[in-house]
């Protein structure tokens, strides 16, 4: 073989092998099976909609991450358009700077009954006190009240350690399951494999 | 075959055995984190700085038959062994990560695959740097 042929056959060869490589990747089965199913589902975590629903969505959040954010209506409305068919299991994934304490805040208000009215209106003010480089999680404060939370109440119970323990437990699974990124959403332990409100959708269709 | 001829031929083998690792180098960490999700740590990305032109730098070499290749890839080779080797004697905890600049974002001494029980991928990219620099050594002696 001519040398330059035997170089663009190669070069040829190993782009085949990545593009094709990636193709079989994309397109393998990625459900989390065995010992890792437990670290999915935790008895500790939140549960929106009918708890014995057939379709489970977890999904691994930070609440000072925009694109949680920006897909928190998106999967609300799938749950309202399928319901008794859907529950979404909420956990944590505080990778951002003091998201720990603001996921702790969630929790706590949990114990006053009033979890997704703490975490809308964190999401509702995200912009405010999770601003990019100079994150205020001190402004949190101001808001709660909005929605009825008790303050004084809410600052005691952040300091339980079932609660430390729960986030550490939440953080301990994302490193088990590989989360790296939020949200990162697992439809009846099929993980999101390309990412996107669309491909979300066509996930939790094909597990309906 | 003539003496000049079979050194020749020597010469590109071992430049095309360059070439192909830088290449297979650069499109595996490629797979890593654009199909894979795994993103690179700062290490990493200091190590591909000098990794991708290679592949390059080796492909127009091989391609217009240039033997002074050596000069303008060395300094790269020898860039990115420090780098790697730098980057490994973090993840064996020779060296304390506390001195790396790695304090924010991915973590250098995360663990995102380990083939055999000790293939990780500082050790692909420290032990493809070393490929390299051999060859190149070789090349270096034969061509002159």
């Amino acid at each position: 073989m001519k040398k330059q042929t035997l170089v663009i056959a190669s070069l040829f060869t190993l782009v085949l092998l990545f593009v094709g490589g990636s193709y079989f990747y994309k397109n393998a089965d990625h459900s989390i099976v065995g010992e890792k199913t437990s670290a999915l589902m935790r008895p500790h975590a939140y549960v929106i909609g009918n708890p014995n629903a057939k379709t489970t969505i977890v999904e691994f959040f930070d609440p000072a991450c925009e694109t949680c954010k920006s897909f928190y209506p998106f999967v609300k409305n799938i749950l309202k358009q399928n319901p008794d068919k859907i529950k979404l299991v909420l956990r944590y994934a505080p990778f951002h700077t003091d998201s720990y304490y603001v996921v702790a805040m969630i929790e706590a208000a949990r114990l006053q009954g009033k979890y997704l009215e703490a975490l809308e209106v964190i999401y509702k003010y995200q912009d405010k006190w999770a601003s990019h480089g100079t994150p205020n999680i001190a402004l949190i404060w101001g808001f709660l009240p909005e929605v009825g939370i008790d303050i004084e109440k809410l600052r005691d119970d952040m300091k339980k350690p079932e609660i430390d323990a729960l986030i550490k437990q939440d953080i301990a699974d994302t490193k088990t399951l590989g989360v790296k990124a939020t949200p990162e959403f697992f439809v009846n332990g099929k993980p999101l494999v390309k990412f996107g409100f669309k491909e979300l959708q066509a996930l939790i269709e094909s597990e309906l | 075959m003539s003496q000049p001829q079979k050194s020749s031929n020597l010469v590109w083998i071992t430049l095309f055995l360059c070439w192909l690792t830088a290449m297979i180098a650069t499109l595996g960490s490629l797979f890593f984190s654009e199909v894979m999700l795994f993103p690179p740590c700062v290490m990493c990305w200091y190590q591909r700085i000098c990794m991708y032109p290679l592949a390059v730098i080796f492909l127009v070499a091989l391609l217009s038959n240039d033997k002074n290749v050596f000069k303008y890839a060395m300094p790269l080779v020898l860039l990115g062994l420090f780098f790697a080797s730098y980057h490994n004697l973090l993840y064996y905890g020779i060296l304390p990560e506390a001195v790396a600049p790695c304090s924010q974002g991915v973590s250098c001494t995360s663990d995102y695959i380990n083939w055999f029980g000790f293939m990780t991928i500082q050790l692909l990219s420290l032990v493809s740097f070393v490929i390299v620099f051999i060859l190149l050594l070789f090349l270096k002696r034969k061509a002159s």
